[in-house]
């Protein structure tokens, strides 16, 4: 099986969000950056696929600066057998941007499956996967908890509200993945060691413009000041009476 | 006629409630961009949708159903066909919802459409001419304001935000056929999850649970106090109690989970890490109940109670249910 697992570096998901000087982005002084969680699913995935296949390779594709490699490497000790970092200064607002780098990399590359986190927990856009799967013309199944392939048809569990929808596609196709889908291994001693040796390319593009131009990045409105109703059960009386004539919530 | 299309959702031939969320966004992007532009409600089926002709109420000035037969349940490829084609007859802007049809679907349009995607947005405004978004990031600890310059121009509403207006408008309803098939990516049954269950992400009460419950069964008071809000409210999760297991990630708010935004979110036992006050922030009301006054989670509750929520949690239920007599 072959098989492309697309990543991205990301902070990480206990960051306090600064903004950056430039009134637009992340201020990224002190800020610890890591694979994106979901797209450790997808790397498991991968490798689980492969490892069931008894043969295949795992290449991982980044799209972003430098210090993506360091992400890159993190799918490599985990098992993957390449990595591809597509450079750029930055990774655009316009998740379609991305995706028609991502596409064009992977375009007649003779992958059976390609595979995306569900979104990435920074910019929240749940998009390149789905649109990457557009541009390759492949079917596409999103926000996979459960994943089955058997001779050549997939069968995905997705969560809907209040529901999981059963859908099938044939391979090759593109999924992302969702939390529950597996439990992403942890790099050994062995395997980081392993992913220094790893060959990863690294492709300078350029970027179209896109249609998503980002204008400032603004701190959540606060929220207004709380406060303490009372201790324990005869506290519940006030409560509900400043939830019904207060809040106007009951 | 400049239009802007509102991309709805049926499921089981019923109209979903973010439908009528979408067609609010859309008429107030119709009426801010002037020009006497129009919106199009377009709901997709093997047939007409209940509650389709109710559309009219919140701003559409027409509504057209597109039907095909594969087009029963969702049809990822087919529904994405059929929006685009729609779209390229002349919309200036296609809304969808951020539900997890709409997380599918909106990409796709956008990426036939060969243009970018303004995603799960809570906010929108036209200033001179351009249409602007707001759309939170990093799970809601900071707000992007982005400019959409797409022509046509894509984005997808959080649900729960756009609260529906009654904007009364001519609704006038037409249903097309079109012979689009389903594609290849087909929907082979949906599992119903308990009978009634609400999505933690579309309710209008969320009741999550932490570490302070101790224990899995001990969720049963939860759901009780769930059960006492007469089917309104949904059993939310903090992470560390999902990934140990005790309940389904389906149920867990914050930044690797769902984010909400519900009329009243009741934290139980859970003490309020970053990644979880990311995920509730934008509730509307916030109550949090636990037996550290100095848990984080008091710092965004505009209603707090300290004490043994074993002893809190069965007083609220009782007090709630005498309300509801």
């Amino acid at each position: 099986m072959k098989i492309a697992v697309c990543i991205k570096r990301v902070a990480d998901s206990e960051t306090r969000v600064k903004t950056a000087g430039d009134g637009k982005s992340l201020d990224d002084a002190g800020v610890k950056f890591i694979l994106n969680p979901y797209d450790e699913f997808a790397v498991e995935e991968a490798l689980q696929r492969k490892e069931k296949a008894g043969a295949g390779e795992v290449v991982v594709l980044a799209l972003g600066g430098a210090a993506a490699q360091e992400t890159i490497r993190t799918a490599l000790a985990m098992g993957a057998d390449r990595g591809i970092l597509l450079q750029t200064d930055t990774v655009p607002a316009d998740g379609f941007v991305t995706a028609q780098a991502i596409a064009a990399e992977l375009k007649g590359g003779g992958w059976d499956l390609v595979l995306f986190g569900k979104m990435a927990i920074d910019d929240y856009n749940s998009q390149v996967g789905p649109m990457v799967a557009e541009l390759l013309d492949l079917p596409c199944v999103t926000a996979v908890a459960h994943l089955t392939i058997e001779g050549g048809t997939v069968t995905a569990e997705r969560e809907i509200e209040g529901a999981v929808e059963v859908v099938q596609c044939s391979l090759p196709a593109v999924i992302t993945a969702d939390k529950g889908i597996n439990e992403p291994r942890y790099p050994a001693l062995k395997g980081i060691m392993a992913a220094k040796k790893k060959p990863l390319e690294v492709k300078p593009v350029s970027l179209s413009g896109g249609a998503i131009e980002v204008l400032a990045m603004l701190p959540p409105p606060a929220r207004k000041e709380g406060k303490i109703v009372g201790e324990g059960a005869a506290a519940i009386p006030a409560l509900v009476k400043l939830l019904r004539e207060e809040a106007k919530v009951l | 006629m400049t239009t802007v299309l509102a991309v709805c959702e049926q499921r089981d031939g019923a109209l979903r409630k973010v439908s009528s969320e979408v067609v609010t966004g859309a008429r107030r992007i119709a009426d801010a961009l002037g020009g006497g532009a129009e919106v199009e409600a377009l709901v997709l089926g093997s047939g007409p949708a209940s509650g389709a002709d109710q559309l009219g109420t919140f701003g559409a000035d027409r509504v057209v159903t597109l039907t095909a037969a594969g087009f029963g349940t969702y049809a990822p490829e087919g529904y994405a066909r059929a929006v685009v084609d729609r779209a390229k007859a002349g919309a200036v802007v296609v809304v969808c919802a951020a539900s997890a049809q709409g997380k599918d679907l909106a990409p796709r349009i956008a990426a036939k459409l060969a243009t970018g995607l303004a995603a799960d947005v809570t906010d929108v405004v036209v200033e001179g001419g351009a249409l602007m978004a707001i759309r939170p990031v990093y799970a809601g600890k900071a707000l992007l304001k982005v400019k959409l310059t797409g022509k046509p121009a894509v984005l997808s509403l959080r649900p729960n935000v756009f609260t529906p207006v009654p904007r009364p408008k001519a609704g006038a309803a037409q249903t097309v056929a079109v012979t689009i098939p389903a594609g290849r990516v087909t929907v082979k049954g949906i599992k119903a999850a308990e009978a009634g269950a609400l999505d933690v992400a579309e309710a209008p009460i969320v009741i999550s649970g932490g570490r302070g419950l101790k224990e899995p069964a001990n969720f049963k008071i939860l759901e009780d106090l769930a059960h006492a809000f007469g089917g309104r409210a949904a059993v939310g999760a903090s992470r560390a109690v999902v990934d140990a297991g005790w309940r389904p990630h389906a149920d867990q708010v914050g930044q690797t989970g769902k984010t909400v935004s519900p009329t009243l979110y009741i934290a139980i036992g859970i003490s309020g890490a970053i990644q979880h006050l990311a995920g509730m922030r934008t509730s509307k009301v916030i109550v949090a109940i636990n037996k550290d006054k100095d848990a984080p989670i008091f710092k965004v509750a505009d209603y707090g109670v300290v004490g043994d929520l074993f002893e809190i949690v069965p007083a609220l239920i009782s007090e709630i249910g005498k309300l509801r007599g």
